[in-house]
């Protein structure tokens, strides 16, 4: 079924169809989110409030506004980042071993086996440091052009090509 | 425009990334609608970063959606019936009010019946009493009227004159008791028949030398009466009573053919 369907079904409350999307995202929410947190216990409960927050609020999502995808993610980081700002939350707990979502990667003992089979490990550690720089900014803490490129002190024509092409080294090692 | 180009400058990436403006997502999305292309790379830019990002995750989230469904009380899989986390459960207040209320409408039904029947047999009560004192009047009526009769009857100076069945009905018979003083007859005729239609008693004063006979009147209400004792006026010497049969109204003179009894006043 194509994807606009899909979503287009969720937003009527079309329950195959939530799962089936849930079945699609939910465990690169799950990333996004745990980078975000660094709490396995924690980022599992986030990922679960995320898509219960999808299901109540699938009206406001609009294609025109951007992908599903996209639409999805921003909860996410959102999310995220109120639950490390909330009261509740213990810094104690967080894995602090990593700075970037390829240390986490990296760092997985027990990777499942999607991942293994992809092998993706062994290919992010190939990704040069300004890759995985753009990428940490731009997809997995949701920073705008401006924002990444004031971050990393470059301009924005360059944070465009470059993620352009680190993207591309990505797609490259995927073969997608 | 150039399609390579607008790939090439990496815009999509960035709009897979949520990173561009309200104003430029729209403009893309326009795009994505006219070139099939521009979506094709749109969709493999996505699958990267899905791909990405899942590799993140430091666990599967398979089993994880089963709580997702169960907070948002839905069911999927026929198989494992999830039971929702918020069941309904029964509305025990307003089931009791709604039954309270019932019984209290039902209470009211019936007193109101109640009401209506004892309203019902008060006036039925009512009605028997006034029945009951119209009986009470009546039957005092005839308690002071036979009384009466019978202190008249018993006075000492009542003239009583048997008269007896004639020719024309010898079994009849009738009483007449005369008071003198108030020149008050008063009638028995139990012993008379009942006269035909169209036909009354009248009873006539008569002297016997010459015979003269003069009308006391008629007996009009001879059916309805049920003591059949009739008070008539009699000032006259009456020497003899007699009743004779008269077309209804009464004659002038008594039909003698039709004398139906007669008695004499004994002289003392």
């Amino acid at each position: 079924m194509q994807l606009e369907q899909l979503v287009s079904r969720f937003q009527k409350k079309d329950e195959k169809a939530f799962e089936t999307l849930y079945q699609m995202y939910s465990e690169s929410m799950l990333g996004v989110i745990y980078n975000i947190v660094r709490d396995h216990d924690v980022a599992q409960d986030v990922m679960q409030e995320v898509f219960i927050k999808a299901w109540h609020s699938a009206d406001s999502y609009s294609p025109k506004k951007g992908r599903f995808f996209t639409w999805l993610i921003n909860i996410s980081r959102n999310a995220a980042i109120d639950k490390i700002r909330s009261k509740s939350f213990k810094n104690s707990n967080k894995n602090l071993n990593a700075d970037y979502f390829v240390d986490i990667i990296q760092n997985h003992d027990s990777l499942d086996d999607k991942t293994d089979a992809i092998g993706i490990k062994a290919f992010v550690g190939k990704l040069a440091k300004k890759c995985v720089e753009v990428i940490e900014l731009l997809y997995f803490k949701g920073y705008t052009q401006k924002e990444a490129s004031e971050t990393l002190e470059m301009p924005i024509g360059t944070i465009k090509t470059r993620n352009r092409n680190c993207i591309n080294e990505l797609r490259l090692m995927l073969d997608v | 425009m150039n399609i390579k180009e607008y790939i090439e400058s990496g815009i999509l990436e960035l709009y897979v990334a949520g990173a561009l403006s309200d104003k430029e997502n729209e403009e893309i999305y326009a795009l994505l609608l006219k070139h099939p292309e521009l979506l094709d790379e749109v969709l493999k830019i996505e699958s990267t970063i899905v791909t990405l990002t899942a590799a993140v995750s430091p666990t599967n989230t398979k089993h994880l959606f089963r709580a997702v469904k169960e907070k948002l009380g839905i069911q999927i899989d026929k198989e494992t019936p999830v039971r929702p986390l918020h069941k309904p459960r029964p509305n025990w207040f307003s089931y009791v009010g709604w039954a309270a209320l019932f019984v209290i409408g039902l209470g009211l039904l019936w007193l109101i019946n109640q009401n209506n029947i004892l309203k019902e047999q008060i006036q039925t009560v009512e009605t028997d009493k006034e029945l009951l004192e119209v009986s009470l009047e009546k039957y005092s009526n005839d308690l002071i009227e036979s009384k009466q009769l019978i202190s008249f009857l018993r006075d000492k100076d009542i003239i009583a004159v048997p008269l007896a069945g004639q020719t024309v009905s010898p079994d009849s018979y009738a009483k007449v008791y005369w008071d003198k003083k108030t020149n008050t007859v008063v009638l028995d005729v139990q012993g008379l028949p009942e006269p035909p239609k169209g036909k009354v008693y009248q009873v006539w004063s008569l002297t016997l030398n010459p015979l003269t006979p003069t009308s006391l009147g008629t007996i009009d209400t001879f059916s309805t009466d049920d003591n059949k004792l009739f008070t008539i006026e009699n000032a006259n010497a009456s020497e003899a009573f007699g009743i004779t049969l008269e077309p209804a109204g009464g004659s002038d003179s008594p039909t003698l053919e039709q004398l139906y009894t007669l008695g004499a006043v004994e002289t003392s």
